[in-house]
């Protein structure tokens, strides 16, 4: 469980957290080679879709099996946008993107809010799946199979300030889009973390923890887990449009339900009742998929093995687990 | 007229795989309440390893030593092998997490699932496998002015037989009582000395040789690839939510109504096949969350 920080102290004491945080993440693409940065570009991308994924499941008590859809979104429309309306900017993808994944959003969340547990789960798979299909099979619009290729060099970043043409352009655009991701990613948590402990944060948690006496209470149940799925959706589909231009292609592949299981495990294995947990998960997970894809063929079985060891053994997830350790060797010091 | 008639058959064909699937699926959760996204993986499972005894047994045997009745008989092995790793898997994977959220019951089997994948890949190699001779030495027999696979009528009456076998076992047999009384109310099952674990054992392995069996019916008319039980899963899922989690009829007309919608939309509106029923999911349990013959 996250702490609450009701004192000033314990406010500080995250803010100088996330200040170190944040500048060792803004120094470290000096220290460490190209490939790394990409990766951990990567990392700070699928955060920000865990971090969403996990206001419905950590915060709202709602497990969605169908997160892919919301990514997918993010990612087809930034495509979209610049095949077809040949805009350039950043900017204008992330925000018709973005508009474009909250009404998706809201449609699927106004329909699978109307249940919980299982029933939510099957729910939120089956209309994502209906996203993938329609990507499958109308490939005259999506390329089908193929995807589309989003290439870097026809983007600008800050308004047309960032471009990357002429020769040495993809060593710029890896520092930069670092740069821009993590400004987005800091925003993203600020936002997230806003939310989970504003009022309407408790609000939802109330909910998770209990329906009934949280009906009793006053709270529209059902029209704070459509909002909680809007934010929710639209933030994954942040992530999406995020990781399209990196990537250079969308393909029906993050539409399908599997990346909706992938963006299941980095929270857990991060820890979905802690806020930092998806944030960690969600990192590991982007390195531990790197290095199984490149030691073995066979790195699904790993990938799944440490899912069911983790289950098993660790439900608390990394940042859990670390905090019940550290909470242990307190203990023992006093 | 013949089109018809063949599209019609085709329906029950595939009627029959999805039922033996998703009756699997829906037993596994009637009784222990687990959605195992494994399902799909362990009907492929027994794609690979029918196509795989027959493969090698034909290849072994001498000239004519192995008549069709031979292969045919080999086949429901991959079912067996099923129920075994059904039978494994339950008491080492599922059983300590009985008593934790459903969340923890999706994420071991797709954990499963990542491993099942693999394994098979690991197994059997990147080439897809097939039992096709025995479909070719069954021949066909004409409809109209067509000719028809007699294997896909073989294929029909194995799911006929399976879904009054299956409704026999339940309704009709001392496990099936055991097996419904487990289902309702496990505790109270338990204080009347029913061996609750075993039962639940017995239930999922069932539930897998039900996969299993599907799979090996399949693969002489369709080879096994990689990522089938992936796909496959989800038109499973189809299934049960539209003829209810838990329910065995639920899901025979879930299956029927599967494949006809599917059959009916190759042929009318092959883009929008797969959207369609999803949509009709969404829409059942929408409606009437527990399907049509589900309970709460």
């Amino acid at each position: 469980m996250e702490r609450t920080a009701a004192t000033a102290t314990s406010i500080w004491r995250i803010t100088i957290g996330a200040a170190i945080a944040l500048v060792i993440l803004a120094v470290l693409p000096q220290l460490v080679d190209p490939y790394q940065t990409v990766l951990l570009t990567y990392g700070l991308i699928m955060a920000i879709a865990a971090l969403g994924f996990n206001l419905l499941l950590g915060y709202t008590g709602l497990l969605s099996f169908g997160h892919s859809a919301y990514f997918g979104a993010g990612a087809y429309l930034v495509a979209f946008i610049m095949r077809d309306f040949g805009a350039h900017s950043m900017e204008l993808c992330i925000v018709g993107g973005m508009l474009g994944t909250l009404i998706i959003a809201a449609t699927f969340g106004f329909v699978c809010v109307r249940h919980t547990r299982i029933f939510f789960g099957i729910l939120t798979l089956a209309l994502s799946q209906v996203l993938w299909s329609l990507a499958f099979k109308f490939f005259w619009v999506t390329g089908g199979t193929d995807g589309i290729r989003v290439p870097y060099a026809n983007l600008t970043l800050l308004g047309g300030l960032v471009d990357f043409k002429g020769s040495g352009s993809f060593q710029r655009f890896i520092y930069a889009y670092y740069y821009y991701v993590l400004a987005l990613f800091a925003v993203s948590t600020i936002i997230m973390w806003v939310i989970a402990h504003s009022p309407f944060g408790k609000a939802l948690q109330a909910i998770r923890d209990n329906e009934t006496r949280a009906r009793f209470v006053g709270i529209s149940v059902r029209r704070y887990r459509w909002i909680a799925f809007m934010i929710s959706g639209t933030l994954t589909g942040l992530a999406g449009i995020l990781w399209v231009p990196l990537n250079g292609l969308t393909t029906p592949d993050i539409l399908y339900w599997p990346f909706s299981g992938e963006i299941v495990f980095m929270t857990v294995l991060g820890g979905f009742r802690s806020f930092t947990g998806p944030i960690v998960g969600a990192i590991a997970f982007n390195y531990l998929k790197t290095y199984a894809i490149a030691s073995t063929e066979y790195w699904q079985l790993l990938l799944g093995v440490v899912l069911v060891i983790l289950v098993m053994a660790l439900p608390a997830g990394i940042v859990g687990t670390t905090a019940r350790l550290a909470a242990k060797l307190r203990r023992r010091t006093k | 007229m013949t089109i018809l008639v063949i599209q019609i058959l085709n329906s029950f064909f595939y009627a029959a795989v999805l039922f033996l699937i998703a009756a699997g699926l829906s037993l596994i959760y009637g009784v222990m309440r687990i959605v195992n996204l494994a399902h799909g993986s362990l009907y492929a499972l027994g794609a690979y390893v029918s196509a795989w005894i027959v493969g090698s047994a034909v290849g072994h045997a001498l000239e004519g030593n192995l008549g069709l009745a031979g292969t045919l008989l080999l086949l429901p092995l991959g079912a067996v092998a099923v129920a075994a790793v059904g039978a494994v898997i339950e008491p080492t994977l599922l059983r300590p997490l009985y008593r934790r959220s459903e969340e923890y019951h999706l994420l071991v089997t797709f954990g499963l699932l990542m491993i099942l994948e693999d394994v098979m890949k690991l197994l059997f190699g990147r080439t897809p496998l097939s039992a096709g001779q025995i479909m070719d030495q069954m021949g066909s027999i004409p409809v109209g002015r067509l000719m028809y696979p007699t294997y896909n009528l073989f294929v029909v009456t194995v799911g006929i037989a399976a879904a009054i076998g299956l409704w026999a076992f339940i309704y009709r047999t001392k496990f099936g009582v055991i097996l419904r009384a487990t289902s309702q109310d496990r505790r109270m099952a338990a204080a009347l000395g029913i061996n609750v674990s075993r039962v639940y054992v017995q239930a999922f392995a069932i539930g897998c040789f039900m996969a299993g069996l599907g799979g090996a019916v399949v693969v002489p008319a369709q080879a096994a690839v990689l990522g089938l039980g992936i796909e496959v899963l989800i038109l499973a899922f189809v299934v049960v939510v539209i003829g209810g989690l838990g329910s065995l009829q639920g899901a025979l007309v879930g299956a029927l109504i599967v494949s006809f919608v599917r059959t009916a939309g190759i042929q009318f509106f092959p883009e929008i096949e797969l959207a369609v029923l999803y949509l009709i999911a969404a829409a059942v349990l929408l409606v009437r969350p527990t399907g049509m013959f589900g309970r709460a």
